[in-house]
């Protein structure tokens, strides 16, 4: 197993957190894991994005040009990163915003509308949780539940654990969307 | 104790990697992309744990004149920089191997010249392994590849500088010391005790306790038959570490087309360079040189045997690939792909590199 | 009396101080680094505190100080001796740390290791002897040279317009909180001598207290830089120097 996911959008969107989440779940999940942020010409045009890489062998390079997952949040990154899913891939992206969808038809497209179910948790700052609830439903390697807490309670300071229970809270709420 | 498996940045790694080792002090300077090692340092707070000292020097310069000191009185010191911070330290380097001084620096590479860039790099190649200051010296150059490289490192390099009394570099790049993957920390070692140090660095200038012979560490000497004499020792002493720890890493070489001659991170876009060429047909083997000096010369020399081609793939404008033709001697050909400023080549470049090169 | 009587230890009134070479300097006649070496041979000696002491010597005239004072040195690069005073002083906090610096040293080439070492208020010594010249190297203008003074590279005197002011870098380490003494003495006669001993005594003493930086100051003087008899030196030194760098207690905190 090896999943090759890229998660772009806005810096501030918490794309980069999300990707330690998950990158810190897989770790618990006994897997090997490389976490890299934006670098090289992937950083013009104002977006942010971390490469993750979940595998059960030795991870060769933390930098790629196709991707067997892809979640875009912003309408750059969507157009930037739809042509470089592999065949028979996920791109999963948030409609909202974006007037522009994506057409491939060889590879799994899961518009989402993680913003209006983050509206409805009614706590913005948990955006990227419900993100990546969603991609861990979609994600064909299924990380147990206990494994991604583990992988949160790792990766937020401990000032910040009361938030835990919101935390998974947005992340099941995420899973609904798929 | 049990292992403990952790998520950590290679510049995270560093810092912990320290602790760990029983490091006696830390002297650096703020700059990107290397500063979460001071930041994780100071946050760490090991002086109150195994009492190493961690301080915030005016400048690099000052930070490794702080490490010369440090170094002179016999405990384990080091300092972390990027490129242009470590322009700023060859002058105490070059002090330091002429004083026969043990001491570790990290080099996290960013692309230049002059301020250059904060992203990747490995332009500082040939700063790292000719010499970078003045005079006839050699730094041992280990080049991380993984997170994990820059926490075994750590204490490699220690190991060696003590060993051969001579400062080692980590010659790492912004992927290394940005990206985070699992690692696992080593136990805590003691840090040595006032005693050990005495034992251990006979030479060290730490007090005369019980009024022995006043130790000088010095790199000056102003009679020229004296100054060739210490070169010479000095020159020794780096053919005892070309012996003994050249060190390197094979991947596929043996039933292999063409060779890939790439360090630190870069070998590992190569690695998955080499799994896409297969599926075209293309046989490629790495060779990832681990010390870049001692350079595995005889590792590539040996692994180029009845291969068609070797592409040195580097973040620079080509400067290992040097190292590469000295050891095969022009034998086959080699030719060179590399990205600058900052841009990190992704493996289906390298496999187009290869193909334009070799193949088409 | 005869010489061995005068020789025998009842009748010693003075002696070479034990942690002083016998051996031949490299200093000019009338230089007054060996006095100052001396002295700290002394201060050291007499305190008791030679197991412990880490002398950090400059570049400049200075740099074999390792030579002839018998404690453990350091040579350091060309104004880096507090960076490296720095670190051994805080790896080794048992020990006492001193730097032996020029004016070259102290206030040109390593001003900002100078200053921010005063300033973290590092518990070390500083020994800045003020000639006024760079005379290892053969005499040219060193920032404390003055306005006026011939040297290599202002054969013409010093201009205001051309190479700015003297500097009087002491003065400015007094004003650092980091700094707990701050004087600046000379060795141009015996009282001079003895003052200069005392300074010396006292920042050893601030130093073993962990009381801050001290820093002593020793104008002197370069003959053969200021091309003197070593009597006319001493006394052009007392003249001219004292005026732009007035002996006396700067700072004293401790």
């Amino acid at each position: 197993m090896t999943e090759e996911i890229i998660i772009a959008g806005f810096g501030g969107q918490g794309v980069l957190s999300m990707g330690k989440i998950l990158a810190y779940s897989g770790l618990m999940d006994d897997k090997e894991v490389t976490w890299m942020p934006s670098y090289g010409p992937e950083q013009r045009g104002g977006t942010a994005n971390v490469t993750v890489i979940i595998s059960d062998e030795r991870i060769s390079s933390p930098v790629l040009d196709t991707y067997d997952i892809v979640v875009a949040l912003n309408q750059q990154s969507l157009d930037k990163f739809s042509p470089r899913v592999k065949k028979g891939g996920i791109l999963m992206y948030d409609t909202n915003g974006i007037h522009k969808h994506p057409t491939r038809t060889d590879v799994t497209l899961l518009p989402i509308n993680a913003m209006e179910a983050t509206l409805e948790l009614g706590n913005s700052k948990a955006y990227n949780m419900v993100v990546m609830g969603a991609l861990l439903e979609a994600m064909p390697y299924k990380l147990p539940m206990e494994n991604v807490m583990k992988g949160l309670k790792k990766s937020i300071p401990e000032r910040h654990h009361h938030l835990l229970p919101l935390n998974q809270q947005a992340i099941e709420k995420g899973r609904t969307l798929i | 104790m049990k292992e403990e498996v952790k998520l950590m940045k290679g510049n995270e790694a560093i810092a912990h990697a320290a602790i760990r080792y029983g490091c006696d002090g830390y002297f650096g300077y703020p700059i990107t992309p290397q500063s979460e090692v001071l930041e994780t340092l100071e946050v760490l707070m090991p002086w109150e744990t195994t009492g190493m000292t961690v301080l915030q020097a005016e400048s690099e310069v000052a930070a490794i004149n702080m490490i010369y000191g440090g170094a002179a009185s016999g405990k384990a010191v080091m300092t972390s920089s990027s490129s242009p911070g470590i322009s700023l330290k060859q002058e105490g380097i070059s002090y330091m191997a002429g004083a026969e001084l043990p001491a570790l620096i990290l080099n996290v590479m960013r692309g230049g010249p002059g301020l250059g860039t904060i992203q990747p790099s490995q332009a500082d190649y040939f700063q790292a392994t000719k010499g970078g200051g003045h005079g006839d010296y050699h730094l041992i150059v280990l080049a991380p590849s993984s997170v994990q490289e820059m926490v075994d490192f750590v204490g490699l390099g220690f190991d060696l500088s003590f060993k051969y009394r001579t400062p080692a570099m980590i010659l790492a790049d912004g992927i290394v010391g940005q990206m985070m993957e699992k690692v696992v920390l080593p136990e805590q070692r003691p840090r040595r005790t006032e005693e050990e140090i005495r034992r251990q660095c006979p030479w060290a200038a730490n007090g005369r306790a019980g009024l022995r012979p006043r130790n000088v560490v010095t790199s000056l000497e102003l009679e020229s038959s004296k100054m060739e004499e210490i070169n010479h020792r000095l020159q020794n002493r780096y053919r005892e570490i070309q012996e003994n720890e050249t060190r390197w890493e094979e991947l596929d070489v043996a039933d292999a087309d063409y060779l890939i001659v790439a360090f630190g991170s870069v070998a590992r876009i190569c690695a998955k360079a080499k799994d896409i060429a297969k599926e075209k047909g293309i046989k490629v083997g790495i060779v990832r040189p681990i010390t870049l000096w001692p350079f595995p010369a005889e590792a590539v020399r040996k692994a180029a045997e009845g291969k068609k081609g070797i592409l040195c793939v580097e973040l620079n404008a080509g400067q290992m690939i040097e190292d590469v033709r000295l050891s095969i001697h022009d034998a086959i050909p080699v030719k060179h792909f590399g990205r600058l400023g900052g841009i990190i080549p992704s493996p289906q470049e390298v496999v187009d590199a290869l193909e334009k090169n070799f193949i088409n | 009396m005869e010489v061995n009587d005068i020789i025998k230890e009842e009748n010693k009134v003075y002696c070479k101080p034990e942690l002083l070479d016998d051996v031949h300097m490299h200093y000019c006649p009338g230089c007054s680094h060996g006095v100052i070496h001396k002295l700290l041979s002394e201060v050291i000696s007499e305190m008791g505190i030679t197991e412990k002491t880490v002398g950090i010597s400059p570049v400049g005239c200075a740099v074999f100080a390792y030579n002839y004072v018998n404690v453990d040195w350091v040579e350091a690069a060309h104004g880096r001796a507090p960076a490296v005073a720095t670190a051994i002083s805080r790896l080794w906090p048992e020990n006492v740390v001193f730097t032996y610096q020029g004016d070259g040293d102290m206030a040109a080439i390593g001003t900002a290791e100078t200053i921010h070492a005063a300033n973290r208020g590092e518990n070390i010594v500083m020994v800045f002897v003020n000639n006024a010249i760079y005379g290892m190297t053969g005499g040219q203008m060193a920032p404390t040279t003055l306005i006026g003074q011939k040297t290599a590279t202002t054969p013409y005197g010093r201009r205001i317009d051309l190479n700015g002011y003297p500097l009087a870098i002491t003065k400015l380490l007094a004003e650092l909180d980091g700094t707990c003494y701050v004087t600046r003495q000379a060795v141009h006669t015996p009282a001079a001598v003895r003052k200069t001993k005392a300074a010396l005594k006292k920042a050893f003493q601030n130093a073993m207290a962990k009381k801050g930086t001290s820093v002593v100051e020793v104008v002197s003087t370069c003959s053969s830089g200021w091309k003197m008899t070593p009597a006319d030196a001493n006394e052009w030194m007392a003249q001219h120097m004292f005026e732009k760098y007035p002996l006396g207690d700067l700072k004293d905190n401790a």
